[in-house]
């Protein structure tokens, strides 16, 4: 009988085993943990130096704000010049806008695409999508040609409709394969019953929200981030987004720092917040489309 | 003409849902785009009438002192910044997903964590790292003072032996997080039983790794080799921020994005040029189509007979 023998060295090696096996769960720890340290190192730094008066900013950068050194100076300059809000609302309505129109735009082509044959349908598909690697940038002087002719220049329409246009080929692309995967039968039903095409359409809409949700996401975070057009096409005061908003405050108040830190975090506090709700849902979205 | 949908008239629903996406596109992407293709064959006179000179703009842009040590040098330090962003932050992000794809406690934190630099805009980066590596602030060289290597510190943003470094690895720290989370999505995407079969077999989790799930992730590494490349030949916002349109300390952080906006709208002494702007843009252009073109047909061909 070997079953006396045998039993305590399958202890043992269960014992070793555990303790390797929690050795190698430890070092991803390791690395991810430190590499996390160098990713939120830098923003924390700036949020918690905001709150602090301006000796303590310089003279101890790592302490935590005290009852000492506490300070909101930097937002009361901010938030004194009243162009902020403005800049606010304009990267607001630019952004909602954009987002709105490209998703109804984009999902209406992506339905013809995929529900329709017709005479050149897949060279149309690959006109639309040579703009997934060729960057709008590109054609900037024809672009600002072209507003200054239409007398967009200054305007959140011209930067919407460029934005539109931006977002517009990966959109339809991916929108397309989503389109594709709603079951032939219920648009057939559908039709049986009488309803009109763009009837069917309405009802398809609703069963795609998923991808829907993930674009509008990818299509949000590089319009609120964007500086170049901004920049070029509607640098005006009453234009200016949040992004270059920030961008010329800060290069006027260089030496104020109080005003530089609070006005960074002001600007990263939005983006923030709206990560830390939707992120789990982003995340999971690029991960489920990329394995498709 | 292919009816598969019998007994219908003249599809105008289908207009209409084309319509809208392909006027806007049209109208704001690809016209504007053969608007500065096109301009780049023209010169702009004093009163903005144009005039065709062939392909003297490109032979301007080569060959005179004014814009070809610029153009040689932007192109030269662009290539840098793509391979900074090759070389460390590609096999970060490798290294990362595949630590994150392995499962276990808190994987998901880390992944939303990991993140962050990337949804913010380049502009507050770009101010954040300029304050960090600041020597007024000094917090670098307090850091560095804490392991015993501040004698290491210089300023770094401001040398021109460093600058272009500095600001591709500030780069590379912000957008680390989108390679990552596509080498995730890859490495996730892989059917347990293959490395099940492998690790029976005895295999360790490296030779797993790099016999088994890399060279089934290849796609992906092909994917985002070509948006690395594409977003770092468009890069500008960066430089911009932290540098200004001069892209200074003597032009060293100077980028194609950047020549193309100071050729353009000009600068303090020179006046802006539409028609050398568009030049640069169409060899921006031309740049970005080789890469493009390079991935379709050599890395896309391989993976494919590769799958077979």
């Amino acid at each position: 009988m070997s079953t006396p023998i045998a039993g305590p060295k399958i202890i043992q090696a269960h014992w070793w085993y555990r303790l390797r096996q929690s050795l190698r769960a430890f070092a991803p720890h390791i690395i991810l943990f430190g590499y996390m340290l160098i990713a939120l190192f830098p923003i924390y730094m700036i949020i918690m130096n905001s709150f602090k008066e301006r000796n303590a900013i310089f003279g101890a950068p790592f302490q935590l704000p005290n009852a000492e050194t506490f300070s909101l100076v930097g937002y009361e300059t901010v938030l004194q010049r009243a162009d902020f809000a403005t800049n606010f609302m304009n990267s607001i309505i630019v952004t909602a806008m954009s987002l709105v129109l490209t998703l109804l735009i984009g999902s209406m082509a992506a339905y013809a695409l995929s529900e329709y044959r017709f005479l050149g349908n897949t060279l149309l598909a690959l006109y639309l999508s040579i703009g997934i690697m060729i960057p709008i940038r590109l054609g900037t002087v024809g672009i600002l040609n072209m507003m200054v002719t239409l007398s967009l220049v200054n305007t959140l329409t011209g930067l919407i409709l460029v934005y539109i246009a931006q977002a517009l080929p990966l959109t339809i692309f991916i929108l397309t394969s989503f389109m594709r995967q709603v079951p032939t039968e219920l648009k057939d039903a559908a039709r049986i019953d009488g309803a009109s095409e763009y009837r069917i359409f309405w009802l398809i809409v609703p069963l795609i929200r998923p991808a829907l949700g993930a674009i509008g996401i990818f299509t949000m975070i590089p319009i609120w981030n964007d500086l170049w057009f901004p920049l070029i096409l509607a640098p005006s005061e009453k234009t200016a987004t949040v992004t270059l908003g920030v961008q010329q405050f800060l290069g006027q108040f260089v030496s104020d720092w109080n005003a530089v830190l609070s006005s960074l975090t002001l600007a990263m506090v939005p983006v923030l917040i709206f990560y830390f709700i939707f992120s789990r849902q982003m995340i999971r979205s690029i991960t489920a489309g990329a394995i498709k | 003409m292919q009816q598969t949908k019998a007994r219908k008239p003249f599809p105008t629903h289908v207009l209409v849902f084309l319509a809208p996406a392909v006027i806007i596109y049209s109208l704001f992407m690809v016209v504007p785009l053969l608007n500065s293709l096109r301009l780049s064959f023209y010169e702009t006179g004093p009163q903005n009438q144009l005039t065709f000179v062939g392909l003297d703009n490109y032979i301007n842009l080569f060959t005179n002192v004014n814009f070809a040590p610029r153009f040689w040098g932007a192109l030269g330090n662009n290539i840098v910044f793509f391979l900074v962003h090759m070389l460390v932050q590609n096999p970060i992000a490798l290294l990362l997903a595949a630590l994150l794809a392995t499962g276990g406690r808190g994987r998901g934190f880390y992944r939303s964590t990991l993140f962050m630099p990337t949804i913010l805009s380049v502009v507050i980066i770009g101010f954040i790292w300029n304050l960090i590596l600041s020597p007024l602030w000094g917090v670098a060289e307090t850091m560095l003072s804490w392991v015993g290597l501040e004698q290491l510190f210089k300023p770094w943003l401001g040398l021109e032996s460093t600058a272009l470094v500095t600001v591709s690895l500030i780069s590379v720290w912000q957008f680390v997080g989108i390679p990552m989370i596509l080498f995730y999505a890859a490495l996730i995407g892989i059917p347990e039983e293959l490395t099940e079969a492998a690790r029976v077999d005895g295999a360790s989790g490296w030779s797993t790794f790099w016999r088994i799930k890399f060279p089934l992730i290849l796609p992906t590494v092909g994917i985002v080799g070509i948006l690395t490349y594409v977003g770092n030949f468009n890069a500008f916002d960066l430089i911009y921020t932290i540098k200004g349109a001069n892209a200074g300390p003597e032009y060293s952080t100077d980028i194609m994005g950047t020549f193309f906006y100071r050729t353009y709208f000009g600068q303090q002494l020179q006046l802006g040029n539409p028609s050398m702007g568009a030049t640069v843009a169409a060899m921006m252009f031309l740049i970005i189509l080789v890469g493009v073109l390079i991935y379709l047909f050599t890395w896309q061909r391989r993976i494919q007979s590769y799958e077979l």
